[in-house]
């Protein structure tokens, strides 16, 4: 990977983490832990795979991203903010009444947003039915799909994945971002997994499981799943929930967090003191 | 719209034509795409599909990634068109419909066969009473109780190019020869079957044959009954409510769903603040189906126009 595109998205996923705690300055709390774990990989996308044009957010032969962990919506408003989707100021009206960025991704309401989700498992089933329309269409567009661990529970996500590697969807990339945890605790004490990698490798997905918070083996792994075939993408995204910030990373329930001004703050110049 | 109602049972199965339909419409629009759960064959869509895959979609049996799968199509510029049993189509893909449909603005179309008494010999789990509820909840739907063959072909070619969630209830089998083919019916307008000035049945799908059976029964008896045709259940054609309630002042709504959450429902929730006319129903009480043959199913569950006549008498004394 070259040195400088390295730097310039480690240092765009540093931007996203800042942008992601303003919202939540702004609004006192929010989805936090999920956001941050996700943060990396949505740096190299939007900063290095996706086909994407910031001044024409309804180009149809876009790459779109379906966020299914629906939550982690303020890490990608970030990331479209700083693309230049919407002015970066818009990130301080997360959740506020009549906002634009509301706690879930909505697909008529934030510029750059390709599709609404919220209830969990419903956005694996909506992003296969776009990668199925893009190779019916003839488009080369590919469909990025971001699921959490935690939402693994949800038994329409292997209805999804059974599905996309029947209809050998390989224009479809899965993100499963394992953070290890969910709303009430550990993913392995609420509802054990058990070993994805082999559950999604065996759905028939071709499928690899990297440090996920790691900006170039997130890189090397998006650029391998460029070479088409005839079955679906996974990469297993081994993450930290809260990644960036200790005090949220060691914090037992992180997944939402309201603490005060003060508290954002400090964290805030803990990140802003690493632009330099 | 020449109406050729003589009570007489139209030779061809709704089954058929949904699938003729449907088939036609993929010829005439290729944006228009059809999806299923393993039903195909139910409606004979499963051999055309298979020489078109690029739109029959077979899903398998997995109701809720197909509604997904459908808004997604729909997100990249399709039209769909899903079908699966009415229970499927309805209870089981609730929140699929309400949210990656409805709340995302995906429009797609959703074909549940066998409502209430017509899914016969499934019985009591595939017997859906309660799938109007449902839909109507979703705001801004379209809610349709299919009537006859031309009905059945106009409501398909409108609900392709109409925007949001559109819900048709449709049995697989025959009904009674109502309209003359050809006969267009808008979406939304009810449609007077018979005028009548003491008494308004108000139905919709099976009930609408029943009704005019029972008008018939209440002509020899003296009694002038109005048959109204609400097969669009919602958006509810309100005025043609109010209408016909002042006009005779007694109402009988006949439905195959149950009393909570249908036409009923929607009716009362119409004249409510009007106070103009005494209602009743005819629809299935507070419980569960049941498998058996439909003229069984129709007396177990009070669904004859022998009930609508007594309904209607009682509501007159």
């Amino acid at each position: 990977m070259d040195a400088t595109l390295k730097k310039g998205l480690e240092r765009f996923a540093l931007e996203i983490r800042i942008g992601v705690l303003e919202q939540m300055k702004a609004r006192g709390f929010g989805h936090v832990g999920g956001s941050l774990s996700i943060t990396d990989a949505l740096a190299v996308l939007y900063g290095s795979q996706m086909r994407v044009d910031p001044k024409n957010p309804c180009w149809a032969e876009r790459d779109k991203l379906v966020c299914s962990k629906g939550h982690a919506g303020p890490a990608v408003y970030a990331a479209l903010a700083l693309k230049g989707y919407f002015p970066y100021e818009m990130l301080k009206t997360l959740n506020q009444p009549g906002t634009s960025l509301p706690s879930h991704c909505d697909r008529n309401k934030t510029p750059g947003v390709d599709m609404t989700t919220g209830s969990l498992g419903q956005g694996t089933s909506l992003a296969c039915g776009m990668a199925l329309g893009e190779k019916l269409r003839g488009h080369d567009a590919r469909v990025f799909l971001v699921v959490g661990d935690g939402e693994a529970n949800e038994g329409q996500v292997w209805e999804a994945l059974m599905f996309a590697a029947a209809k050998k969807l390989s224009n479809l990339v899965l993100l499963l971002d394992v953070n290890g945890k969910q709303l009430d605790g550990c993913t392995k004490d609420i509802l054990d997994t058990l070993d994805l990698h082999a559950k999604v490798e065996a759905f028939g997905f071709d499928t690899v499981s990297i440090d996920g918070n790691d900006i170039e083996l997130v890189y090397n792994a998006l650029e391998r799943t460029r070479q088409g075939g005839d079955k679906p993408y996974a990469i297993v995204l081994n993450t930290v929930k809260g990644k960036g910030i200790a005090a949220v990373e060691q914090a037992k329930s992180n997944h939402s967090m309201a603490v005060s001004t003060d508290q954002w703050n400090e964290w805030l110049l803990s990140l802003t003191a690493q632009l330099d | 719209m020449e109406l050729i109602y003589d009570g007489s049972m139209d030779s061809r199965l709704f089954k058929d034509i949904l699938g003729k339909t449907i088939r036609e419409l993929s010829e005439q629009d290729s944006d228009f795409i059809y999806l299923d759960a393993d039903l195909m064959s139910c409606i004979g869509t499963g051999a055309w599909a298979c020489e078109n895959p690029d739109r029959g979609i077979n899903c398998g049996i997995s109701e809720s990634n197909m509604i997904g799968v459908a808004c997604g199509l729909a997100a990249t510029g399709f039209k769909p068109m899903v079908h699966t049993f009415g229970p499927f189509a309805s209870r089981r893909v609730f929140d699929q419909v309400f949210l990656s449909a409805g709340y995302a603005k995906n429009d797609i179309t959703v074909i549940g066969t066998d409502p209430g008494v017509t899914a016969t010999f499934n019985g009591g789990t595939h017997m859906p009473f309660e799938d109007v509820a449902l839909y109507r909840t979703i705001p801004t739907a379209t809610v349709i109780d299919i009537t006859d063959v031309p009905m059945l072909i106009s409501v398909l070619k409108q609900c392709k190019d109409l925007p949001g969630v559109k819900y048709i209830r449709v049995g697989r089998k025959n009904a009674a020869k109502m309209f003359a083919d050809g006969t267009e019916t808008p979406i939304g307008p009810a449609i007077t079957l018979r005028e009548g000035k003491d008494i308004a049945i108000f139905a919709c799908g099976i009930m609408v044959h029943e009704a005019m059976q029972a008008a018939n029964k209440l002509a020899e008896q003296g009694i002038d009954a109005a048959v109204v045709n609400f097969f669009t259940i919602k958006p509810l054609d309100a005025e043609a409510v109010k209408k016909y309630a002042r006009q005779c002042g007694n109402v009988v709504v006949a439905e195959n769903h149950s009393r909570i959450g249908g036409l009923y429902s929607a009716v009362c929730e119409t004249l409510a603040r009007e106070n103009t006319a005494k209602i009743d129903v005819v629809a299935v009480n507070d419980e569960y189906g049941e498998v058996g043959p439909q003229d069984y199913l129709q007396k177990r569950f009070g669904l004859t126009a022998e009930h609508i006549v007594e309904t209607a008498q009682a509501l007159l004394k």
